[in-house]
C-alpha cells in the first residue's frame, strides 16, 4: 500500500513536471497573461486614477489585489487548453492504459496552474512595485496573502478543468474564462462600491471577489482584515469545492465515454 | 496462460446505437491477430474495451488472464495501446517523452532505456527535436516506440497505418513483424486487406457489431469457391511503380 502511494506520487511529479515545461517552452503564455493586467493598471493608475476617489492617496495599492486576481483568472483559461489538448490528441487515453494513478494527469495540470500563476503573480508586483506600490506588512501578512491567492487559483483552476474537459472546441475551452475576467470590474477592485447604483452595489458587495479584494488590500496595508478574510476563504473553499466535483466527475466521463 | 485476450459475448451500445452486438473471439499468445472491419464497425470500441478505456455493456473481456471490468489495474499492467491518432506530447523532444514513459513505468535507467529505443526505431538524430518537426512516419514510429518500453506483453495497435505513406507503412509493417518474433502479443485493427494479409496469423471479420468470420488467411479462402485458373497479364500496381521510382531501398 505504502508503494503504491510513492508510486502516485512520483506519477504526479513527471506530470507536473511534463506540464511545466509547457509553461516555460511557451514563455509567451505567461508574458501574454501578465500583459493584459499590467496595461489595465497602467490605464487606471495613470489615466482614470485621477478621477477615482478611494480615500486612499496610493491607487496603486487601492488597485493590485483586483488585478491580480484579473490575472490569475486570464492564467487558469490555459490549464483549460492544456488539458481540451491532452484529450483531443489522445495522450490521456496512452496515459489512461497505463499503470499509473489516474489522478495524477489532472492533478499534474492543477499544479502546474499553481506555479505558472505564481509566476505571473509575481511578475506583476514587481511592476507595481515600480509604479510606487508600497506594502508594510510583514512576513506573516504576505502568507497570508499568497494563502488566498493560492486558493483563489486552485478553485479557479478547477472550473477551468471542468472547461477543458467537456469543451468541444479550443475556443469553448478558453472562452469560460471572459465572465471570471470580468467579476472583478463589478466589485469594490477598481473603485469603492458606495458610489455604484443600488442593485450593482448589492451584487458587487456579495460576489467573492470584493471580500477577497477587501482582505488582501487590509493585509497588504497592514490593517485589521475584519471577517472579510473568513467570507472570503469561505467563498474559495466552497468554488473550490463544487469545481472539484464536478471536474472529477467530466474527469471520470473522458475515461469512458 | 495458452490465451492472451479471450472475449466472450461482449456488447456495447453509445446511446441507442449498438456497437457491439455480442463480439467473441480468442489470441492466442505469441501471435499478430487482425481485426478487419469498414469504418464505424466498431473495431475502435472493441480495443478500447480491451484496454481498459471503456467499460462493455455485456459479456466479457480477459487480457492475460484479468478481466478488464473488475481487474483494470492488471490489464494495465501488460498492455500497451497505440491509438489511431500519434499520442505524442508535442512540447517534449521525443527523447523526453520516451523518458516521461519510462519514469511513468518505474524503469531503473530511462535515459538509457530512451537512447535504446531511439536508436532501435532510427530517431536518434530527431531525439533533441519536437514531434511536431517530425514526418508522419517518424511520428508514428515515436508513438509505436512509446508503446513498447517496459517491454508490455500484449500490444493493441488501432489502425497503425492509417495515414501513412507507402514508405512508412513498409517500415511499420517491419517493427509488427519483429515485435511478434520476440513473442509479443498483437492485437491489430486495420481496414486495409492488404495489410491483414501481409502480417497477421489470424483474421477475424467485424461486421454490424458482430465477427462474421474469424481464421487464418488460408481458412478464409477456403470460404470462397475454388479459384479458377485465369491468365491475366500482370500490371504493376501503383504502390510498387511508386516505390520503384523513389528508391525504397533504404527502407527496405
Amino acid at each position: 500500500m505504502e508503494t503504491a502511494k510513492n508510486r502516485s506520487f512520483s506519477d504526479m511529479g513527471v506530470m507536473l513536471g511534463r506540464s511545466i515545461r509547457h509553461v516555460f517552452r511557451s514563455m509567451d503564455t505567461i508574458i501574454t497573461v501578465c500583459i493584459t493586467p499590467i496595461a489595465m493598471m497602467l490605464l487606471f493608475v495613470y489615466v482614470f486614477g485621477g478621477a477615482i476617489d478611494t480615500g486612499t492617496d496610493n491607487y496603486v495599492n487601492y488597485l493590485l489585489p483586483g488585478i491580480l486576481l484579473i490575472a490569475i483568472a486570464s492564467g487558469i483559461s490555459y490549464t483549460a487548453y492544456r488539458l481540451f489538448l491532452d484529450k483531443q490528441r489522445g495522450i490521456i487515453e496512452r496515459f489512461h492504459t497505463m499503470p499509473i494513478a489516474r489522478s495524477a494527469v489532472l492533478w499534474g495540470h492543477v499544479l502546474t496552474s499553481l506555479v505558472s500563476n505564481a509566476l505571473s503573480v509575481f511578475i506583476i508586483i514587481l511592476v507595481a512595485l515600480l509604479m510606487g506600490f508600497r506594502s508594510s506588512a510583514g512576513i506573516l501578512s504576505w502568507l497570508a496573502v499568497a494563502g488566498i491567492l493560492m486558493l483563489f487559483t486552485l478553485a479557479l483552476t478547477w472550473i477551468a478543468a471542468i472547461a477543458g474537459l467537456s469543451a468541444k472546441s479550443v475556443e469553448g475551452a478558453s472562452a469560460f474564462s471572459y465572465p471570471l475576467i470580468f467579476l472583478p470590474f463589478i466589485s469594490s477592485a477598481f473603485v469603492p462600491t458606495e458610489s455604484m447604483p443600488l442593485v450593482v452595489r448589492v451584487f458587487a458587495e456579495n460576489q467573492p471577489v470584493t471580500p477577497i479584494v477587501s482582505a488582501i488590500r487590509a493585509l497588504l496595508a497592514s490593517q485589521p482584515v475584519s471577517n472579510n478574510i473568513w467570507i472570503a476563504l469561505a467563498w474559495c473553499l466552497g468554488i473550490l469545492i463544487v469545481a472539484y466535483i464536478f471536474a472529477i466527475r467530466a474527469y471520470k466521463r473522458t475515461s469512458s465515454a | 496462460m495458452e490465451k492472451a485476450i479471450e472475449v466472450k459475448g461482449l456488447r456495447k451500445s453509445f446511446k441507442d446505437v449498438e456497437v457491439l452486438k455480442g463480439v467473441d473471439f480468442e489470441v492466442t499468445r505469441g501471435e499478430i491477430f487482425a481485426l478487419l472491419g469498414s469504418n464505424g464497425a466498431g473495431k475502435s470500441t472493441i480495443v478500447k474495451i480491451l484496454c481498459t478505456l471503456l467499460k462493455p455493456d455485456g459479456g466479457t473481456a480477459v487480457v492475460n488472464g484479468n478481466d478488464v471490468a473488475s481487474r483494470p489495474g492488471h490489464v494495465r499492467q501488460s498492455i500497451s495501446l497505440t491509438g489511431q491518432f500519434a499520442a505524442v506530447d508535442e512540447i517534449l523532444t521525443g527523447r523526453e517523452n520516451l523518458i516521461m514513459i519510462a519514469k511513468l513505468r518505474h524503469l531503473k535507467n530511462p535515459h538509457q532505456v530512451a537512447d535504446d529505443m531511439l536508436k532501435r526505431f532510427g530517431l536518434t538524430e530527431a531525439a533533441h527535436r519536437k514531434p511536431s518537426t517530425y514526418s508522419g512516419g517518424m511520428r508514428r514510429k515515436l508513438d509505436i516506440a512509446l508503446s513498447l518500453v517496459g517491454n508490455p506483453q500484449i500490444i493493441f495497435l488501432d489502425e497503425p497505418t492509417t495515414g501513412l505513406d507507402p514508405e512508412a507503412r513498409i517500415e511499420v509493417w517491419k517493427i509488427v513483424k519483429a515485435l511478434a518474433d520476440n513473442g509479443t502479443t498483437i492485437l491489430m485493427t486495420t481496414q486495409y486487406l492488404e495489410e491483414a494479409e501481409q502480417l497477421a496469423d489470424r483474421i477475424a471479420i467485424l461486421h454490424e457489431g458482430r465477427i462474421i468470420a474469424n481464421g487464418t488467411l488460408a481458412e478464409l479462402k477456403t470460404l470462397l469457391p475454388q479459384a479458377k485458373v485465369e491468365y491475366v497479364e500482370k500490371q504493376p500496381t501503383l504502390e510498387e511503380i511508386f516505390l520503384a521510382i523513389v528508391g525504397n531501398k533504404e527502407a527496405i
